[in-house]
């Protein structure tokens, strides 16, 4: 059955309250989620008073200064800080999104951050997404075709062109996958919105020659058609793409193709 | 333990290449349950503290009972769909869930021929 509360091992205690920084006059509290691996303990938040008026503005800027002023052990993935790598995807303020492109002062009152739902932890805020890589794997992301490659490129219209809009500029951060409840409980056979997603992106490309087998992988009560049309995946997007759209799209498709 | 790659995990048994008439009839059903439902509540509230005759032989017009018929199996058919759906996201213990989607298709079964069947009956004992 569906797990309605947290196994044993998982059950979050308060942890550490570190010390208000000394002469700061604009603090902000934040709690954020820790787990070790290496410790037999259960996860803990711990608290956080960070001095905005010596930080970035991002959620991002605050936790790479606790790391480097307050507690070095916190662990979490980080790379471009400016919301085109994907890395620093987590659950802020109980939305999913990335760290390095929300405003701390969005957030009203204390900021808790957790890592993305319902997946592994591997330490704090970092997940396991081993998983959910597998998985874009499988639906095989790059393009397919059996006319020989000609001299120049493949050649693309304006028109076609466009139709790959909105699709390509998903980043595979995993927000919506995490965020889709429907993941959260079949996550093992259920693609997800985020991998649902970037097949259509092959399947809308006007050169790829591979939409009949890509539409025949995708075809099945779980890889598929587990998306309810929930809509957590649009609404989290922190990129405001619309990954209910692209399986939308794929489901008329398979419609279209029997008729 | 397993010792599966992950890819081969995902792969699983592979493509079920199902699923999408499950989709597109619960989509259909839906959308005819729209009309034969506003049109059956709304020929029931007209025949309020009507007696059982004026009621029969409403029922048991050829066009008024094949609609009764059509609402009947659409009722059902899309709640066992529905159903179906619901066991299979939240139940994840194979013999519960293979018991629970016979239960529910086995009762949907009878209690939508129970409903044509009765429809049948006033159709043909009409005088």
């Amino acid at each position: 059955m569906v797990e309605f509360a947290l196994p044993a091992n998982s059950k979050i205690g308060t942890g550490k309250s570190w010390p208000k920084p000394a002469a700061a006059k604009n603090t902000k509290i934040f709690r954020v989620y820790r787990w070790n691996p290496d410790d037999d303990a259960n996860p803990q938040v711990d608290t956080f008073e960070v001095d905005l008026d010596s930080c970035g503005p991002m959620v991002l800027d605050a936790l790479i200064k606790i790391k480097n002023e307050i507690d070095p052990t916190l662990a979490f993935r980080r790379s471009c800080r400016e919301g085109v790598c994907g890395s620093c995807a987590m659950n802020i303020d109980g939305t999913n999104t990335l760290a390095c492109t929300k405003y701390v002062n969005d957030v009203e009152g204390e900021v808790k951050v957790y890592p993305l739902p319902h997946m592994p932890v591997v330490k704090d805020l970092v997940p396991d997404l081993t998983h959910v890589y597998a998985q874009y794997a499988s639906i095989e992301p790059w393009l397919k075709a059996e006319t020989p490659a000609p001299e120049c490129e493949r050649p693309q219209s304006p028109e076609e062109r466009a139709r790959l809009d909105g699709f390509w500029e998903c980043i595979l951060c995993f927000c919506c996958s995490t965020a889709c409840p429907s993941y959260w409980w079949n996550g093992d056979r259920y693609l997800g919105p985020a991998i649902l997603l970037q097949a259509y992106r092959w399947i809308a490309d006007s050169r790829d020659e591979a939409t009949g087998e890509r539409l025949d992988q995708l075809e099945d009560p779980f890889r598929l058609y587990r998306c309810h049309t929930i809509m957590n995946c649009t609404k989290t997007c922190p990129k405001n793409l619309n990954p209910a759209k692209a399986i939308a799209e794929i489901k008329k498709l398979m419609v279209a193709r029997k008729g | 333990m397993s010792l599966r790659s992950p890819l081969a995990r995902v792969r699983g048994l592979g493509s079920a290449k199902d699923g999408t008439s499950h989709w597109w009839a619960q989509r259909l059903t839906a959308l005819a349950l729209i009309p034969l439902t506003v049109w059956f509540c709304i020929s029931v509230i007209a025949m309020s503290g009507a007696d059982y005759v004026t009621v029969a032989t409403w029922a048991g017009s050829p066009l008024v009972g094949g609609l009764l018929i059509l609402l009947i199996v659409a009722t059902f058919y899309h709640g066992a769909l529905g159903l179906q759906v619901v066991i299979e996201d939240y139940v994840h213990r194979e013999m519960v869930k293979l018991v629970m989607l016979l239960v529910v298709k086995a009762t949907s079964l009878v209690l939508a021929l129970t409903g044509i069947l009765s429809v049948l009956i006033l159709l043909f004992s009409r005088t």
